[in-house]
């Protein structure tokens, strides 16, 4: 483990990650043949939060949201000190869960919808995060983030499945349709902001940071399965945010039950077939 | 050895002395002082074998087996009794086909070396510390609610003399099971819990209770049927062996079809799938049983003996398929939990999916699998006795067990919410305990069986989702703030606060157990250990630091807030979320958790899981079978 990476990330990654966002922003108006905003529009809109009233519905809420951005900030670091992939995932939730606690401790019809969703949702995301770690222990023989990044064996060749799935999974954590139950980043959703919707100002900025906390760990994750050839996985990176874009751009909003069976039919044909054919694979050998 | 005698007698005497009690004063006071002694003394127990070797003792074998047999042929008959008046059929014929099983062994006796009766390991060693802890625990608790639980239900007969002689006696037995070395004596004590468990379920009288206790007490002796069976091949044998020690040295190919019957005994004594609804059902009985039955004694009964076999089933067919029907169980009854509001049935149905997961460590039976088991035995029984402590406290308080109605607890009963919420998270996240095993779990998995790993995957998704629900509810702010905290005696908060901190102390001191207990009986067993990373350890107790610290800062947090009513689509609403509906009408705001169930319904789930798992247990015994007849080796 090296915290000096760690360090790093949580110095850079809200830049990063607020960069993504604005470039993220440019490149949807462009699909949908707008101007869309300055690359740094996310910034100032946090920025602004920041400066708004502070009112609450319940005074613990803020704690909550606080403790979550707190947690993605240690999520993030572990993995990228190269600390235990299981760990980074159980504290990926811890974190969400704060989220989610907060939107409950509101009482609010609609937070509290989107927190039942937000729920369903990392029900449905940690099945195949959970096997895209173990999938990438199966050939490494280490759940250290150090040791996966480090290997040669060319990841995405032996784990496609799992690679493919972590694709479909994405969006949900990304906050993007057809996952987008929650809260969206776009304007239009039934129930208002849905999980966010009695976060106001700083809370609200607060939500929005660990948001670009999230999306640098996210693609991190599919960093490693590249990460034989540093260069290709960059543009990997990429291309699969472009990708992610793209779906954003061309699908509905799913039903919680779509989003969740699709998601576990995934994991359990793409994800269990890929680490079972590996196991047998590797037995046979 | 006086210890070990102590602690399997000093119950029982304790338990005679609650039935000829003369008063409740008396009981209730008498009661306290040996639980305590209980309580004392397995911890005294712990210190003084601090990293001493495993420890074998004889008792003059003639006279105690006597007695032995004289208490099963006491028990046979009160169950034949019972189900004649009650005209239940099955558990006749069950227990008869048992009896004659044993009056055969005890004609032909067979000329055993024998064994040491009594012994203490690290694990027996462990195993007492959770029955004294909990155990003890539980029983002062009980002697509070007890007492309230007959204010509140005058249709019941008062016979807490008889429910804390049963208890008592429930302790004795459990002790007597993780001690002996004997498998006669482990036989008899396991009877014992069975017929324990039996009375208490039935307490009330209630028909559900009744019907409830029947059912498992068939479940059990089907159990039982097999561990004598398990005993009869064993004695039969041409060297015959009764040695616990003597046993798990043995060679696989000879003690495989025993061990796998002890394993089907195992099974539905711990409610795996298709026996779990007797589990279930038991929650008919008042609180401080659940919490006996799920946390110190019964249940913990049946995977100790799992993990105590569970040597001689690594890399055998048959403990694939124990292993698997562990796996089964724990996603399906965590699925089952998701579409379940009745909050006794969600901390069944979590017992059993956890008790699942040991299951399947103890099939695996890895050095890294057996670590795991023990971890999540103790980390267990820990937080489940403290949710079902609390979760009868507050039912006491409001008058319903229902999560829906625990809305805004945080507010209403805020300690016991504190409480609750700490359980909780003591159940399924990170960084305390039972996340911790799970994640030693999934790490132990991972060399062995890549099916198990999905289960977990799968299973841990749902766990998460049916207790964050829970919590969302008891810490929704409502402004009601009217607390009904009092009239809680001073020995519940007592019991409660002690398995609040010691949630919270075992998350912090678990490397050290880990260290000086598990590690050791595993390189005993195995000759090598697992353990956790340093770093890893390091990580989740920093961890732990910032979450317990979250809520002090409250009391300094966001205080200059302006306070608004939640958003209401725009109608005009009051802080505590009246709003104007239609016609002029104030209404309230009352919101409902989601139970999912169209996907998660308890006999959808269980119509799945019951015929595969009986597949399963078939596919065992075929296979241990198959190996008995030499076709495998």
């Amino acid at each position: 483990m090296n915290l000096l990476y760690g360090l790093a990330y949580i110095l850079a990654a809200p830049a990063l990650g607020g960069l993504t966002v604005g470039l993220d922003r440019i490149i949807t108006a462009r699909m949908q043949g707008r101007v869309g905003p300055p690359l740094l529009q996310p910034f100032y809109d946090v920025a602004k939060l920041f400066e708004k009233e502070k009112a609450v519905v319940a005074r613990s809420q803020n704690l909550f949201v606080l403790a979550y951005v707190v947690f993605m900030a240690f999520t993030g670091m572990l993995f990228f000190s190269g600390g235990d992939f299981l760990l980074v995932i159980f504290a990926l939730t811890l974190s969400h869960i704060f989220l989610v606690l907060g939107a409950y401790s509101a009482n609010s019809p609609y937070s509290f919808i989107g927190a039942e969703r937000e729920l369903i949702q990392i029900m449905a995301f940690e099945p195949m995060i959970l096997l895209a770690a173990s999938g990438m222990y199966l050939v490494t023989k280490s759940f250290y983030i150090s040791d996966i990044v480090r290997t040669q064996v060319p990841l995405v060749l032996l784990l496609p499945g799992l690679f493919l799935g972590l694709l479909y999974v994405l969006p949900i954590k990304l906050r993007k349709s057809p996952f987008d139950l929650s809260t969206s980043h776009h304007a239009h959703q039934e129930i208002v902001k849905g999980i966010t919707t009695e976060f106001s100002g700083s809370t609200l900025g607060r939500v929005e940071i660990a948001h670009w906390y999230e999306t640098v760990l996210l693609l991190g994750f599919v960093y490693l399965f590249f990460s034989f050839n540093p260069l290709l996985a960059l543009i990997a990176v990429a291309l699969t945010y472009v990708l992610e874009l793209f779906i954003d751009n061309n699908y509905t909003r799913f039903k919680w039950a779509l989003a969740l069976k699709s998601a576990w039919l995934v994991a359990l044909v793409l994800g269990m077939g890929n680490i079972a054919l590996l196991w047998y694979y590797m037995k046979g050998l | 050895m006086n210890q070990l005698l102590f602690l399997i007698l000093f119950p029982f005497l304790a338990a005679v002395f609650m039935l000829l009690a003369p008063n409740e004063k008396a009981r209730r006071g008498a009661g306290y002082v040996a639980a305590f002694i209980i309580l004392a003394v397995s911890v005294y127990l712990l210190s003084t074998n601090f990293g001493e070797p495993t420890g074998y003792f004889d008792v003059r074998p003639e006279l105690v087996d006597e007695a032995i047999l004289a208490g099963e042929g006491l028990m046979a008959l009160y169950i034949i009794y019972k189900s004649i008046t009650f005209k239940k059929y099955y558990p006749l014929a069950l227990i008869l086909t048992q009896s004659a099983i044993l009056v055969y062994l005890e004609i032909n006796k067979p000329n055993a070396n024998l064994p040491y009766n009594l012994f203490l390991d690290r694990l027996s060693l462990i195993m007492a510390l959770i029955i004294g802890i909990t155990g003890g625990l539980t029983c002062i608790y009980a002697f509070g609610y007890m007492r309230t639980f007959h204010e509140r239900h005058k249709e019941v007969k008062d016979r807490t003399n008889v429910f804390f002689f049963v208890i008592f006696a429930f302790l004795s037995a459990m002790f007597g099971l993780v001690f002996s070395n004997n498998i006669l004596w482990v036989y008899f004590f396991w009877e014992v819990t069975t017929l324990c468990s039996f009375v208490l379920i039935g307490y009330t009288k209630s028909h559900e209770a009744i019907h409830n206790a029947f059912s498992a007490l068939t479940m059990n002796l089907l159990g039982s049927l097999a561990f004598a069976l398990a005993i009869l091949y064993l004695s039969t044998m041409e060297n015959p062996v009764f040695g616990l020690d003597q046993i798990i040295f043995m060679n696989k190919a000879i003690v495989l079809l025993p061990v796998v019957l002890i394993g089907f005994a195992g099974l539905t004594k711990s409610a795996q799938m298709p026996f779990s609804s007797w589990l279930v059902g038991a929650m008919v009985a008042p609180t401080p049983v659940s919490a006996l039955l799920h946390s110190s004694t019964m249940v913990k009964a049946g995977v100790y003996i799992l993990v105590r076999f569970s040597p001689l089933y690594e890399g055998t067919a048959s403990g694939e398929m124990l292993s698997l029907i562990g796996g089964i169980t724990f996603l399906f009854a965590s699925g089952i939990a998701v579409s379940q509001s009745n909050s006794k049935k969600v901390l069944a149905y979590s017992t059993i999916a956890n008790l699942g997961l040991i299951v399947a460590c103890a099939g695996v039976g890895t050095y890294e699998a057996v670590w795991a088991a023990i971890l999540l035995i103790i980390f267990h029984s820990l937080a489940k006795c403290l949710l079902f402590l609390s979760v009868g406290t507050v039912e006491h308080r409001i008058g319903s067990r229902d999560i829906e109605d625990m809305t805004g607890l945080i507010t209403r009963m805020p300690k016991n919410a504190v409480m609750m919420l700490i359980g909780i998270a003591g159940m399924f996240l990170a960084p305390f305990g039972m996340l911790i095993s799970k994640w030693a779990t999934m790490k132990a998995f991972i060399d062995s069986n890549p099916v198990l790993v999905g289960m977990v995957a799968f299973g841990s998704g749902i766990t998460v989702f049916f207790w964050s629900k829970w919590m969302g509810k008891l810490i929704a702010v409502t402004r009601m703030h009217k607390v009904v905290e009092d009239k809680i005696n001073t020995g519940e908060w007592a019991v409660l606060y002690t398995l609040t901190g010691l949630t919270i102390s075992m998350c912090l001191v678990f490397p050290v157990v880990s260290h000086y207990y598990i590690e050791p009986y595993i390189l005993e067993i195995y000759g090598k250990t697992a353990q956790l990373g340093q770093d890893n350890i390091t990580i989740m107790l920093l961890m732990l630091a910032v979450v317990l610290l979250i809520p002090f800062s409250l009391l300094y947090y966001g205080k200059e807030r302006k306070h608004l009513s939640p958003y209401m689509g725009g109608r005009t609403t009051t802080l505590d979320a009246k709003f104007a509906g239609s016609m002029g009408m104030q209404r309230e705001l009352s919101l409902k958790n989601y139970y999912l169930e169209g996907i998660f319904g308890e006999h959808r789930v269980m119509s799945v899981g019951v015929p595969l798992s009986v597949l399963f247990i078939a596919i065992m015994f075929l296979f241990s079978w198959l190996q008995y007849a030499g076709v495998f080796t």
